[in-house]
């Protein structure tokens, strides 16, 4: 291509006269601006553990904190995803208690092994992607519609499965799922050394990763933030997980959930900004027309992302099921509200093409304090409803009104 | 009143019902009256001479008859003032005709009308007087007996053009792409032969144009034979270097080395909420991937060059394509298809709605894309722009090929006369 024009591109430099410390100040106001969602969910903590008198921050309700809200952030994880990709799925939650209800089946009444009724739900969930991801993608009908019924189909067949009773007396190892905790190999101790060796680990990976990154963009003449503001952030991020880590070994150590979720997070993590498909995905959600006209296969995109909607939907089906310790006909309930909730509080456009993991998860703990904080406080369920729905309200307004400002459309 | 480029119409609303939206005829009891509605839409239609029943829908009557009726629903609310932006952007020569004709017997009727348009010989035709606009600025006013083409275009490029086509030398080689009795039906209307028997040939190096009016199944040839992505019942064959090849699906056209840059970016060219660098790598993320990875680093410095070979201008390629200009977001969208390194590039209307400087550097593209010996497509409703850049032009009416001119011997009288060659009945 370099046989092409070569005239040097207006504006190719920045500014030289932008003096250094307004260069530092626009750098941090920019990312405090795309952080603005995880500023959110330090300030509704800040506030809840004052409202608390410090309850919130308790290492066994951070505990609880996670492995209460764990199958809703991975319900997130594969919501956004389809947000992203402009749809939206209704059935989550009856999908959720449908495979619940099946590994019941397995599990209790069929006595497999606890794994191979895992493996068998989760297939469940998958083909239960695979018939709508059919519906939606190969004979084209609204993700919106084919999910309402999904929403109806899924309920009702968790019922049947059920024969109105419920399945309890889940194996051990199958509850671990929703609340099995990883802790004491080396032996008792009043701080896990486990979930701490854990976290400096990852903190150590993290550090490594973004300085690399950091390292690679220099190396291609990319602008970086100023050095101080990245260590400074690092050293932020450090401070947030050693507290979650002190607060999670002084109690039980680290949830199984925690495990499957930051794997997830991981994974999902890498395939949204890293992979071929991930982006194949921002493209059909940004412009489905320009998408196919540059090659995308949108069908099979959108196929797929809800074959594994049906599995990330089993696998939050799983880990509910585990946590009572109970498959029942309620199981599920509004679950699909709250993934969706997160995914937009997690700042992921109606529209489609905009949207982030890492995002929803954020999004997915601001509900989860939300929850946990007013339950604390004694708030009545009702008023829980009122104020959570006004949380989602306002996150979307701050987000329009922020494009708006910007000039973006 | 303004009546803006893209039509501001319900399409699933009948003619009377646009015209009078949000200024429904209401009788006595406070609901809308459909007599007296339509009866005035039908006064309107006549003035603005546009014989369809006022109940027909919107979407089925043509572009140049929506330009008419907006034009009927601006009547409607007596104006004074007329801005119609680009009104014949999407029209034909004999639409362009009758709505500049209409234009000119408004201004008797007293009526104003400020024209924004990027057309020289229709300004010139109707203006009374000009203004140039460049960079939000107005450049100059020129009264009617001064208006001339060239000093239109100096005052829109700021600089003298003495040529509006770059020079063009060709290097023709052997033949690269060969389409043979190419049919399309219609999606819909499964009868309808769209596109009729087409046969064409490309060469190494060489700039082909296909000249058509609007509706004579350009567009729908080019994007049925790029993946099948107009139509039904597509037959038809296709040889690159004189051995077949399938172009069934839009992969596997991009596999088999063709490129198709659509006539309009904003609807299926681009993906405006994202940055520049994603738009150019978006056909070809296969070659950044890395172990399984797409290698953002080395799409950051693959973008970067276009930019500065391109000349997109933009201060880096994180801007969102939504914030460029039509020619830089027609450049990215030329980035896109020349970094999927295509053998064929075809290139519908690349010079629609964007301005005169602009134009001139997409055509010293298509020169440099025929100079690296790739065979180039240049679809056009522009007569002036497909003679100044083709080696060789096609006319297409009514979905066949009815002429095949090299350029030496074509000029805009055959064309014109072989674009609008009926089919014997």
């Amino acid at each position: 291509m370099s046989d092409l024009d070569t005239k040097p591109a207006a504006g190719a430099q920045i500014n030289p006269s932008t003096s250094k410390a307004a260069s530092w100040f626009s750098h941090v106001i920019t990312d405090l601006g795309k952080n603005g969602i995880f500023i959110a969910l330090v300030l509704v903590v800040v506030l809840f553990s004052i409202l608390t008198d410090g309850i919130l921050l308790r290492p066994q309700n951070i505990s609880n904190l996670i492995v209460q809200n764990g199958y809703i952030l991975v319900l997130a994880i594969g919501m956004v995803m389809v947000i992203i990709a402009g749809h939206i799925d209704l059935s989550v939650g009856s999908v959720a208690a449908f495979v619940g209800a099946c590994s019941g089946v397995f599990a209790v009444h069929w006595g497999l092994p606890w794994w191979l009724a895992i493996v068998l739900s989760l297939g469940i969930g998958a083909l239960v992607g695979v018939w709508q991801g059919f519906w939606i993608a190969y004979v084209g009908i609204p993700a919106f519609i084919v999910t309402l019924a999904g929403m109806l189909i899924f309920r009702g067949l968790a019922l049947v499965v059920l024969g109105n009773s419920n399945i309890g007396s889940f194996p051990a190892e199958y509850r671990a799922l929703g609340n099995g905790f990883l802790t004491d190999l080396f032996g008792e101790f009043e701080l896990d050394p486990l979930t701490l060796g854990v976290a400096a680990l990852a903190v150590l990976a993290l550090v490594v990763q973004q300085v690399r990154t950091r390292r690679g963009r220099q190396k291609y003449g990319q602008e970086v933030e100023p050095l101080v503001w990245f260590v400074v952030k690092l050293a932020l991020i450090t401070v947030a997980i050693g507290f979650f880590a002190y607060a999670l070994a002084a109690y039980k150590g680290i949830p199984v959930t925690l495990i499957v979720l930051a794997v997830l997070v991981f994974v999902y993590g890498i395939i949204m900004t890293r992979s071929v498909f991930g982006r194949h995905i921002y493209a059909i959600g940004g412009n489905r027309h320009a998408a196919e006209l540059s090659g995308i296969k949108t069908r099979k995109v959108d196929f797929y992302l809800f074959v594994n909607m049906g599995l990330l939907a089993a696998l939050a089906g799983l880990i509910f099921t585990a946590r009572l310790n109970l498959a029942g006909p309620k199981a599920g309930d509004g679950f699909e509200l709250e993934a969706i909730s997160a995914a937009f509080i997690g700042g992921a456009a109606v529209q489609g093409g905009v949207g982030t993991i890492a995002g929803a998860i954020i999004g997915g703990l601001i509900i989860g304090v939300l929850n946990n904080g007013m339950s604390i406080m004694g708030i009545g369920i009702e008023w829980q409803q009122a104020v959570k729905g006004m949380v989602l309200l306002l996150a979307v307004a701050f987000d329009v009104y922020n494009k708006r400002r910007s000039g973006g459309r | 009143m303004i009546i803006h480029q893209e039509l501001a119409l319900s399409p699933y609303l009948s003619i009377a019902e646009n015209i009078f939206l949000n200024n429904e005829q209401k009788g006595s009891s406070g609901l809308i009256d459909w007599n007296k509605t339509n009866h005035e839409a039908s006064k309107l239609l006549a003035r603005v001479g546009l014989r369809e029943n006022p109940t027909t829908k919107i979407m089925d009557i043509g572009v140049g008859k929506q330009q008419l009726v907006e034009i009927a629903k601006a009547l409607s609310k007596r104006v004074k003032l007329l801005i119609l932006d680009e009104p014949t952007a999407a029209l034909n020569d004999e639409d362009s005709d009758h709505l500049l004709n209409l234009i000119l017997h408004l201004k008797e009727q007293g009526i104003t009308s400020i024209i924004i348009s990027h057309k020289l010989n229709e300004i010139k035709k109707v203006a009374d007087s000009v203004t140039v606009i460049r960079d939000g600025k107005a450049i100059e006013t020129i009264a009617k007996q001064d208006v001339t083409e060239e000093r239109i275009i100096k005052d829109m490029v700021g600089r003298d053009l003495e040529h509006r086509y770059p020079d063009h030398t060709p290097h023709i080689g052997e033949e690269i792409l060969r389409v043979e009795d190419w049919t399309a039906h219609h999606p819909q209307d499964t009868t309808r032969v769209v596109v009729d028997k087409v046969n064409l040939n490309v060469r190494t190096g060489e700039i082909v144009g296909i000249a058509g009016l609007m509706g004579a199944g350009r567009t729908e040839f080019a994007m049925s034979l790029f993946g099948h992505s107009y139509g039904t019942k597509i037959s038809g064959r296709v040889y690159k270097h004189g051995s077949e090849i399938k172009t069934r699906t839009v992969s596997e056209a991009i596999r088999n080395g063709l490129a198709y840059a659509t006539e309009d970016r904003k609807t299926y060219g681009l993906n405006l909420i994202e940055d520049i660098k994603r738009n150019i790598s978006m056909a070809s993320l296969k070659k950044l991937e890395k172990r399984g990875l797409v290698h953002d680093n080395e799409e950051y410095r693959v973008a970067n060059e276009y930019r500065t070979s391109m000349n997109i201008k933009a201060p880096n390629v994180l801007v969102k394509t939504g914030k460029l200009s039509g020619g830089n977001q027609q450049k990215v969208v030329l980035s896109k298809w020349i970094y999927s390194d295509p053998d064929v590039l075809i290139l519908d209307e690349p010079t629609r709605g964007i301005d005169v400087g602009a134009k001139y550097e997409i055509y010293t593209i298509i020169n440099k894309l025929a100079a690296a010996g790739k065979g180039v497509i240049v679809i056009s409703s522009e007569l002036p722009e497909l003679l100044g850049i083709c080696d060789r032009i096609y006319t297409l009416s009514e979905g066949r090929i009815t002429g095949e001119f090299p350029i030496e011997q074509a000029t805009p009288e055959t064309l014109i006369k072989h674009m609008t060659m009926e089919k014997a009945r």
